[in-house]
């Protein structure tokens, strides 16, 4: 027993009590009663702890701040709160379409995903369509009310202006132009034929920044037809295109890479596949998959046309015109042309009319008419006429402009004579445009009247004849926006329903086409949900060549190559950024472009000869025809040309896009093709580009296994004999993990895989994936989830492309789990490497040690972050986030989670429903977006599945395999067919 | 008593004991020379410029540093495997020096140990400071918490965290416990009542009897036996962060020997640097004498023999696995490719420069040693970048090659260490006998 030390003699008195403390109980109390003794106990330490803890705990707890959520006061009927709609809408923005649906959360949109009912774009979409969401929340560039004179207005004072406008213009006998583009809408186009019928001074421009007028042109002097085909790349066994980057923006990319791929598919069952020739000076997307390239610059491109048509002529039997001799053995491809007729495929992207009529003969000769080539449901693009501006700046010098409107057009950025424009317009009394967002003509117009963003909007669409969709808004407008038809149908008198106007419009044109469904309610619902409507239409057409085009044709390309210079450009779209009018959109300026690997940037490009020859490295700024870019180095380049890309050097079009790269369309001013570099120079060094891959050999090591068709035919294990050896020698001591539920694995077809880079921006929209700019991607540290690693092999003045996506590859022996501190990173049981945000403390050692390098680190607070001014920093551009998935904090790794979110959502539907989960019920955004349908994901636990059988073809191997990672996701060689 | 060529006499000349306490405790007892101040200041300023980049590091984000989505360590693991490495020296002079009865050495473990003690202090800074959320440190920790969440034992970072930790606790320990006689001579020699009451505190009532003396010497011998397997532990645990991942560089079984030696090899190094420079400053030549310079030099250029060696297996292994990753890593990555300038630094400073002390004169001559010092720590310093960026720079798919450029934080982070490091052996040379006092004095006729 412990001594007793006594203070008073009381204390020993049998009665005695000791004092109370204090009278008031205290929360102390229960830390001090036991205090009498003298030694201080255990439990009062612990106490004593748990206390200072408790207070450590609340004062570092107590700065989170408080957000509120509203619950809806009125429930409405079709919204579920955490449950996603979809609506069925259409993308039809400049020369591009998809049929889409359009996930809303909540009332928002917040993902595009491609409408696999429709047959013309199959599903499919594309970068742009991918990004166009965000424009819709773009609070800083989009306009919010109409304004007249730099002054808020009402949108009645605006009709009553322009009745009176135009009213007043047919009195004085002066013209109103409208400036649009070619418009795949037919409600939109009746609702200007209307306007035109009512207000006879209205004259409508169709006017196209980038035109394929000259196809409609060439199509109509050679077979009188003014008409645009379908080309059919999955009938063609030999395709040869000539510049025409068919699978990142000519015509329709999204529908003609879903057509392509499933000619280059290739299996045990099938083991064919088309040929694909490439002629092009720069190096393109759809030029990087060729099976044979040929880098050639402009006026030998036309060269080889003229004496390709000529030895196609002499073989036929046909008339043969005279021609200078080019250097490519055409009499080769001639025959080789002649030998697939009615299985060959000629294409060229120049949109120019002599080419593109020596190009109809070719196809002609080919008999490609009627088999790959489509002329009874042709597209419905390049309806520009190249007259209309020129036409419209003569008579705005002469004072008989009384006003313009532009609807969906920014000439002053992207027409070739814009100074001219802009000096024409200075005399035009009353200008408008209906840009939604910001542009450099708005800049000029006294009346903005903003349209609704797409998304907000009501409309139709007929991408090719016959094929129909539906566009319908999938919330109400976000700002005092009113839609471009909706104001037309008011200064008709009609009241701004266009809503109604097109249902009207449908049920005259497209109800009584069909006769699935009696009643006009019963159809509009429907199609309405399905998103697309296809109309049967027999059109034959039958062409019958002119030769006097031909021999015309001929003549004239020989006169212009006669000026053509040694050094000459080429301008191009991008896959990015295509014409620029998305260049606001800091996701498609973060796309890295598919062969440069180059984001937030245009450049010269220039082949690694030309620039050793004229001492230029990359980096140097060059002047070109005034023009001055940073010149990079593009192995594959035509010797002698000079490739742009078009789309950049916006000045008023917002925070992401001013000021980023140079406008090539500066470069073409009224110059006629080939377009010659009259001078350059240069005039800086030192430039760095923002690249995401700057090794771009793959250092012999078996990265992408790669074969030839003829070796495919004779085994089908071609490139990935080294497959067997790996699976034999690199094994485990260890067992390994079985996965008794399922199994997520994901293939990838690198045969079908083009590179274009839309699974990247699907990723970034569905993911929450913050944008870093330009300097951050410097430093190497972009955030995309997925990417496209571009590696080039063989000679440097013409090599092979390879692209290989790669995301995390999930392995089941995976280098990052075992090394995390914390565990933060685990496999799921049912073969997924998962992340613990809240868990990680970013020690990074899991990105060192995965040996893909797909791990992405959060090294600054990328949301909300006035440093990363893009649309995390907003609250409007934070309403695109993804509810299901969290917005990752700084100092947290992150990476691919094969759409962790989706796979639930699945799962639990498939619960719901009280039924097994189907093979296709998951897909990832990647797949989803996927244009030519390269990534397949599935349960390698369930026999039935794609995946399950891709994983079993002897052209599937595991990146890296020799480490034994297990991967979850497989690669399918790349096959190519070289044969000459 | 044996006098024999390896157990020389530990003080030069003849001296008494009281001798020796009036000059070992010069350097605390006399007025503060001007050079300490000037010392302090530079240590000051670097500390100052260590705190922005610290501040900026927590406030703003490792994207201040120079790290990529590839090399996602940098500097900051650089300088903390090198502080370790020199955190060595001191323990690893106490033990093996105790353990091989290699009293010579009692005249420099206290300032070796201080150097150690500060080393890993300036070590165990970066392991927290690299974390994204540094604040959420705790989590590496095996704490009960009703999460049920639990550190994962098979990582070696948590390894790491129980080496360091231990290891810094131990070397803490020892440090202190071995000046407790001196802190009690200083506190009978302490002229002002605040030195005798910290002096006195700090003794803990030490009364320099026999029996203290016993239990001071059986402690010491335990706590030497203690620590011995730490010293070794240290860093190969270190070096398994390394070995235990699959970078081409790294996953390799050599790098925990390797490691071990290169860490002695380069805190002997910096236990010359710093020996020449307090035998010069405080004129203590009789104490710490050519022939202590000597002995340090000769385990430098063994040192050296067995780092080169370790390189030369390294490649060897390179291209005798086949394993085309590794061979490009080690021979055309760090030999010939965009790390060879680095590369052929580190092998003419580790393990080529040294081997100029196989001449007596070398090691006689202060100025050549003070300079081999240099180069050897500047080499350790390039081999910690060689292993981790090169591997980590150029590993499986080139398409995520990057390059690595540190940035004004990363610099100023490693300067907030020398700062760290410079102001703390400063206070040390200041406030505690640099050398054990009563070691010497037991020691001071060599060999027992």
């Amino acid at each position: 027993m412990e001594k007793k030390y006594w203070q008073s003699i009381e204390e020993n008195q049998p009665d005695y009590k000791p004092q109370p403390e204090e009278s008031g109980a205290s929360t102390m109390e229960i830390l001090t009663n036991e205090t009498n003794s003298k030694s201080t106990s255990r439990r009062d330490f612990l106490k004593w702890c748990g206390i200072s803890f408790f207070s450590a705990t609340v004062i570092s707890a107590c700065e989170n701040p408080v957000k509120k959520a509203i619950p809806y006061l009125n429930h409405p009927e079709t919204i579920t709160p955490g449950i996603a709609s979809y609506y069925a809408s259409t993308y039809a923005e400049g020369n591009n379409y998809c049929s889409i649906l359009v996930k809303t959360r909540d009332g928002r949109p917040i993902k595009i995903e491609g409408n696999s009912l429709s047959p013309f774009s199959m599903g499919g979409t594309s970068a742009q369509v991918q990004a166009s969401v965000l424009g819709l929340y773009d609070d800083g560039a989009r306009y919010k009310y109409p304004v007249k004179d730099g002054e808020k207005t009402d949108w009645e004072t605006v009709d009553a202006d322009i009745v009176s406008a135009l009213d007043k213009a047919a009195e004085d006998g002066k013209k109103c132009f409208m400036v649009t583009p070619t418009l795949v809408s037919p409600a939109t186009e009746k609702v200007l034929q209307e306007l035109t019928e009512r207000f006879p001074a209205l004259e409508i421009i169709t006017w196209d920044a980038i035109s394929y007028d000259s196809i409609r042109e060439a199509h109509q002097q050679t077979f009188q037809q003014s008409i645009v085909p379908d080309y059919h790349f999955e009938k063609a066994d030999l395709i040869i295109s000539f510049s025409a980057d068919f699978m990142g923006t000519w015509l329709a990319p999204v529908t003609f890479s879903n057509r392509y791929s499933t000619k280059r598919r290739v299996s045990d069952n099938n083991k064919s596949m088309s040929q694909h020739i490439q002629f092009e000076a720069g190096m393109s997307l759809t030029g990087s998959n060729a099976d044979i390239r040929v880098p050639v610059k402009p006026s030998d491109e036309l060269l080889i046309i003229m004496e390709l048509y000529n030895e196609m002529a002499a073989l036929t039997g046909n008339p043969v015109f005279s021609s200078p001799a080019s250097e490519y053995d055409t009499k080769a491809l001639a025959s080789k042309i002649l030998n697939n007729k009615g299985k060959t495929l000629v294409v060229c992207g120049h949109n120019n009319l002599k080419a593109q009529i020596l190009i109809n003969g070719i196809n002609h000769m080919a008999e490609a008419y009627g088999q790959t080539i489509d002329g009874g449901k042709p597209l419905n693009l390049g309806k520009a006429n190249a007259e209309g501006l020129t036409n419209l700046i003569s008579q705005a010098e002469m004072g008989e402009v009384a006003a313009v409107m532009f609807y969906k057009s920014n000439p002053v950025y992207n027409y070739q004579r814009a100074e001219e424009l802009k000096t024409a317009l200075d005399k035009v009394p009353t200008k408008m445009t209906f840009a939604s967002a910001k542009d450099e003509t708005a800049q000029l117009c006294n009346y903005i009247l903003p349209d609704n963003h797409y998304l907000e909007s009501w409309g139709d669409a007929m991408p090719k004849a016959g094929s129909y969709s539906l566009m319908q808004p999938a919330m109400q407008p976000i700002f005092n926006t009113r839609q471009f038809q909706a104001g037309a149908l008011s200064w008709l008198g009609k009241g701004a329903d266009f809503h109604s106007y097109i249902k009207e419009s449908w049920r005259s044109d497209m109800f009584p086409t069909q006769n699935q469904y009696a009643d006009f309610d019963q159809f509009w619902i429907n199609t309405l949900q399905a998103g697309v409507f296809e109309v049967s239409t027999n059109t034959v057409f039958t062409p019958a060549l002119e030769t006097i085009a031909i021999s015309d044709a001929l003549s004239v390309l020989k006169n212009q190559l006669n000026n053509a210079g040694s050094v000459q450009f080429m301008v191009h779209q991008n896959v990015a950024l295509t014409d620029g009018s998305n260049a606001n959109n800091p996701w498609l300026q973060e796309l890295p472009d598919p062969v440069t690997k180059i984001t937030w940037d245009n450049f010269a490009a220039l082949s690694p000869k030309f620039a050793t020859d004229h001492s230029i490295n990359e980096g140097d700024l060059l002047t070109i025809n005034g023009l001055t870019l940073p010149l990079a180095i593009q192995p594959g380049q035509a010797y002698g040309c000079i490739s742009v890309a078009l789309g950049y050097g916006r000045t008023n079009a917002g925070k992401s896009a001013d000021n980023i790269g140079a406008n090539a369309f500066r470069l073409l001013n009224d110059k006629s093709f080939p377009w010659n570099v009259d001078a350059w120079e240069k005039s800086g060094s030192g430039y760095e580009f923002a690249r995401t891959q700057t090794h771009h050999n793959m250092e012999g090591r078996d990265i992408v296994r790669e074969s030839t068709l003829d070796k495919y035919k004779e085994s089908s294990k071609a490139g990935n004999e080294v497959r067997d050896y790996h699976l034999k020698h690199m094994s485990t001591l260890y067992p390994e993990q079985e996965f008794k539920g399922h199994h997520w694995a994901l293939m990838v077809d690198l045969n079908a895989c083009s590179g274009c880079s839309t699974c990247v921006i699907a990723c970034q929209a569905e993911n929450n994936i913050p944008v870093i700019g330009k300097e951050e991607v410097k430093n190497r540290r972009i955030m995309h989830w997925i990417r496209l690693d571009r590696y080039y092999a063989g000679d440097l003045e013409n090599p092979t492309v390879l692209h290989m996506p790669l995301m995390c590859q999930h392995c089941d022996n995976a280098p990052c789990e075992n090394v995390c501190p914390v565990s933060a990173t685990n496999h799921s049981h049912e073969g997924i490497n998962q992340m613990a945000y809240n868990r990680c403390v970013g020690t990074k050692y899991c990105i060192n040690n995965c040996p893909y390098k797909v791990r992405r680190f959060n090294w600054y607070k990328y949301a909300m972050n006035d440093k990363f001014d893009y649309n995390m920093n907003s609250e409007m551009g934070r309403m695109v986030l993804n509810p299901d998935v969290t917005v990752r904090e700084r100092g947290v790794v992150e990476k691919c989670s094969f759409c962790i979110q989706r796979i639930q959502e699945g799962k639990l539907q498939a619960k719901a429903e009280g039924r097994k989960l189907k093979d296709g019920d998951i897909t990832p955004a990647c797949m989803q977006a996927c244009p030519s349908g390269a990534l397949v994901f599935g349960d390698l636990n369930n026999p039935e599945s794609k995946v399950a059988q891709l994983i079993k073809d002897p052209r599937n191997y595991h990146l890296l395999e020799e480490i034994h990672t297990l991967p979850s996701v497989g690669y399918l060689t790349k096959i190519r067919n070289p044969k000459a | 008593m044996i006098t024999s060529s390896i157990r020389w006499p530990m003080v030069g000349a003849e001296k008494t004991s009281k001798e020796i306490t009036n000059e070992l405790l010069a350097p605390n007892e006399s007025k503060i020379p001007v050079w300490w101040y000037i010392g302090m200041t530079i240590g000051t300023i670097l500390l100052a410029y260590g705190g922005w980049a610290f501040y900026m590091s927590f406030t703003v984000g490792l994207g201040t540093w120079g790290l990529t989505n590839s090399v996602a360590w940098g500097w900051d693991i650089i300088n903390f495997v090198w502080w370790i490495g020199i955190g060595h020296a001191g323990t690893a002079f106490t033990i093996f020096f105790l353990v091989f009865r290699q009293h010579w050495a009692a005249s420099i473990n206290r300032t070796a140990e201080a150097m150690t003690v500060f080393a890993v202090m300036c070590a165990g800074l970066f392991p927290i400071l690299h974390l994204g959320r540094p604040w959420l440190v705790f989590f590496i920790f095996p704490y009960p918490n009703t999460r049920l969440l639990w550190v994962n034992f098979n990582s070696p970072l948590l390894w790491d965290v129980f080496a360091i930790s231990t290891y810094l606790l131990m070397s803490i320990t020892l440090w202190y416990f071995g000046m407790i006689p001196d802190l009690a001579t200083m506190r009978d020699r302490a002229k002002n009542k605040i030195s005798k009451t910290l002096y006195g505190f700090f003794s803990m009532g030490w009364n320099g009897s026999m029996i203290t003396y016993r239990r001071y010497e059986t402690l010491t011998k335990i706590l030497g036996g203690m620590a011995a397997p730490l010293v070794i532990s240290v860093h190969t645990i270190v070096a398994l962060d390394f070995a235990v991942s699959i970078l081409p560089g790294w996953h390799t079984t050599i790098l925990p020997p390797y490691f071990f030696v290169g860490a002695i090899f380069s805190g002997f190094a910096m236990v010359l640097t710093i020996m020449i420079l307090m035998r010069n400053v405080f004129k203590i030549t009789d104490f710490i004498t050519e022939k202590h310079l000597d002995a340090i030099a000769n385990v430098l250029k063994f040192g050296s023999l067995v780092i080169g060696l370790a390189y030369v297996i390294e490649m060897f292994i390179a291209w005798y696995s086949g394993m085309n990753y590794e061979m490009y890593t080690f021979l055309n990555a760090r030999a010939t490719g965009n790390f060879s300038l680095a590369f052929w630094t580190m092998v003419f400073c580790n393990a080529l420069a040294p081997q100029v002390f196989w001449f007596k004169k070398a090691r006689k001559n202060i100025i050549i040693l003070f300079i081999v010092s240099i180069i050897i720590n500047i080499g350790m310093w390039f081999e910690r970048y060689i292993i981790l960026i090169s591997s980590l720079a150029e590993d499986f798919l080139p398409s995520s090659w990057t390059g690595y450029t540190p940035t004004l934080v990363d610099i100023g982070i490693f300067a907030g260490t020398f700062g760290i490091f410079i102001s703390g052996m400063l206070l040390f040379i200041r406030y505690i006998p640099i050398i054990a006092i009563n070691e010497v004095k037991a020691n001071k006729k060599g060999g027992n």
